[in-house]
């Protein structure tokens, strides 16, 4: 059942993507990734990490998904531009490309091998959720990481700002 | 019965419980307003008009379907069940109610108890934007367009101090699940006042409200679909039952923040000062739990419609303004403020 | 527990409520198909303008402030996002908490004033 479920998931996850790549229309594209990010969130649920599935939906799909929206909104003024699909240009290299990533890709998963069990157990994870398990590593252990998480948040807002709004000096 | 025929009856039981309240909402508000207004509003069909929402009903369901020639057609058909899809879904975490004891069953009144509790309403919340953008899109109209922008640059707004209120909730109760949340609220504090998160937190409880109008686009920040300026926004193009399910969805979405409210803050289906489980039965018990959840969030629906006659509608600079350079820093000095009291208080 | 045989079935009755509001806006439009008339003409498709015929197309520029908006909004949804579980598991870890958590809001809150002194945050009267 649960091979059943990760099956549907994963491979709805990759027709979707391969469908949004091709999709001629953006804006469908937006909403294809909608689905997508769904369907990703029941990976993680099957993971039994609640907390990143709700992540999952509220700032992929509910925040960055909208600003691509916008951004989408602000090129396309008069009509929808038809865009040809990305597949069209460079599509031997392109090809290449995703034949090494591939290749990388199978390489990782044919040398996996499950490491020491950590301080974190299946077992523990259920009983004291998901969330709370992940607040503890964040907050102790990763700290460091967090506040460097926060830094690159600050760089975004300066540079996104810095890019969009010019100081008009004459006015 | 096995598990998943109980949680088949309480999803169709929460449906039409949730139905019947955007229903009668509408028949509410237009009632309501006619009372504030001294006018007697529609009191032709059936008793007191209460037939009036079966008659609107049929009126969008038999209605023209219109699709504009300049609108992509797609999109503008995929609109209102986009936006109808998370207003429905969002009551799966509401607790309606304590539990009931059926055929030696304990039965929790709620549809799931999840652990990321009311994440998951925020999660639909934040879907219910693209309803209304991509309505407003696909309909190719100034209006629209403009409404369905407006609408999203406000939602996502004002989601941002609604997180920061809830913050303050999920600090006193180290928690997300709202069943929890509201066992937590039972019994007193400081000896007299009931349990209930508006008293711990009044200005979390100020700014949740806040946003939660501001969420449900209702005045007085209905800017997206203001009729004196938009026509009605990011619907101007939509006719029949592709308007009737926007216009559904708003209110199913005010019924699900009216219930959420009360179990954030006003201790959901317990009463104050009284355990009702002591002297009534198992049976009784839960259906009592219910009714008093549902006596509170009907107050917060009449509230709803109360606000809407009192309050004038602000200008879009005063909306954003209030939200981002208003509520965002309140809220982030609440935030502080209660967590410093946690660290003294624990 | 081995890995890969978790099943959570708490979220089976969530399914459940997304199919049926699914199910709901399908059906309503689909069943309304059989009652609706389809009488349309020129004039009745052409898009509202309070009656007038549309004057210049509808996708008109509209102000970067929405964009800036979207940007400051993923940024501090993500903030958020950080502090929910840090708010959950706060009374574990202590004044520590406090600490880490004044330095992450702090930075935050220096963007908050660039994006307030940058004027991205006013909006035309």
């Amino acid at each position: 059942m649960v091979q059943l479920l990760f099956f549907y998931f994963a491979l709805v996850v990759i027709g979707l993507g391969l469908r949004i790549v091709t999709c001629k229309n953006p804006v469908h594209s937006v909403l294809l990734m909608l689905l997508l990010f769904f369907h990703m969130a029941g990976l993680y649920l099957l993971l039994n990490a609640e907390f990143l599935a709700a992540v999952q939906v509220i700032v992929y799909a509910g925040a960055i998904l909208v600003l691509y929206l916008f951004v989408l909104f602000l090129v396309n003024l008069r009509e929808e531009i038809k865009m040809s699909p990305f597949v069209q240009k460079g599509k031997w290299a392109g090809l290449v490309a995703a034949l090494a990533l591939l290749i990388t890709f199978l390489r990782g998963v044919f040398n996996f091998t499950l490491g020491p069990h950590g301080q974190y157990t299946i077992e523990k994870v259920q009983q004291i959720t998901h969330t709370k398990a992940m607040g503890e590593a964040i907050y102790t252990t990763y700290i460091l990481p967090f506040e460097i998480a926060g830094l690159i948040l600050l760089v975004a807002v300066i540079g996104g700002l810095a890019l969009a709004k010019k100081e008009d000096k004459g006015a | 019965m096995a598990d998943w025929q109980i949680d088949l009856i309480k999803v169709v039981f929460i449906w039409v419980w949730a139905l019947l309240i955007a229903v009668v909402m509408t028949w509410v508000e237009r009632r309501a307003s006619a009372m504030m207004q001294d006018r007697l509003g529609p009191n032709r069909a059936g008793p007191f008009g209460l037939l009036q929402p079966l008659a609107d009903g049929i009126k969008l369901f038999t209605k023209e379907d219109i699709i504009p020639e300049r609108a992509r057609k797609i999109l503008f058909i995929l609109g209102p069940p986009l936006f109808a899809l998370p207003a429905f879904s969002a009551y799966a975490v509401v607790p309606f109610g304590d539990k009931i004891v059926l055929g030696g069953k304990e039965i929790i009144l709620q549809v799931s108890d999840v652990n990321i509790g009311f994440l998951y309403v925020l999660a639909l919340g934040a879907i219910g934007v693209y309803g209304m953008v991509i309505g407003g899109w696909a309909s190719n109209s100034k209006y629209s367009i403009l409404g369905g922008l407006r609408a999203t640059a406000q939602l996502i707004s004002y989601e941002v101090p609604m997180g920061l209120a809830l913050l303050t909730i999920v600090l006193l109760y180290g928690t997300f699940s709202l069943r929890e949340i509201v066992l937590q609220q039972q019994g007193t504090f400081l000896g007299f006042l009931p349990n209930w998160g508006f008293f711990k937190q009044p200005l979390g409880f100020i700014i949740f409200m806040v946003a939660a109008y501001a969420e449900a686009n209702r005045v007085p920040f209905d800017l997206p679909e203001c009729e004196s300026e938009l026509v009605t926004g990011y619907h101007t193009e939509y006719g029949s039952m592709r308007l009737g399910l926007y216009l559904f969805g708003e209110y199913v979405n005010m019924g699900t923040l009216a219930a959420i409210t009360v179990s954030l803050f006003f201790g959901g289906w317990g009463l104050p000062y009284v355990d009702m489980s002591r002297f009534l039965g198992p049976v009784s018990y839960g259906i009592a739990s219910f009714f008093v959840f549902f006596l509170k969030q009907a107050f917060f629906l009449f509230l709803f419609v109360w606000v809407r006659w009192t309050v004038p509608r602000f200008r879009y600079d005063q909306l954003m303004g209030l939200g981002w350079k208003a509520l965002i820093p309140l809220g982030l000095i609440n935030l502080f403020i209660t967590a410093l009291l946690v660290q003294l208080t624990t | 527990m081995i890995p890969g045989t978790y099943l959570p079935t708490e979220y089976l009755p969530i399914l459940i409520m997304l199919l049926f509001a699914t199910g709901f806006g399908v059906v309503t439009l689909w069943v309304g198909r059989f009652f609706r008339l389809r009488r349309p003409y020129a004039e009745k498709l052409i898009a509202y303008e309070s009656g007038n015929p549309p004057s210049a197309p509808p996708r008109f520029r509209f102000s970067i402030k929405f964009y800036l908006i979207a940007i400051l909004f993923v940024v501090f949804d993500v903030e958020a996002i950080f502090l929910y579980p840090w708010a959950l598991v706060y009374d574990k870890i202590g004044i520590f908490a406090v600490v880490e958590m004044f330095l992450f809001i702090f930075l935050l809150l220096v963007g908050y004033a660039y994006a307030w002194r940058k004027e991205a945050l006013e909006w035309e009267r």
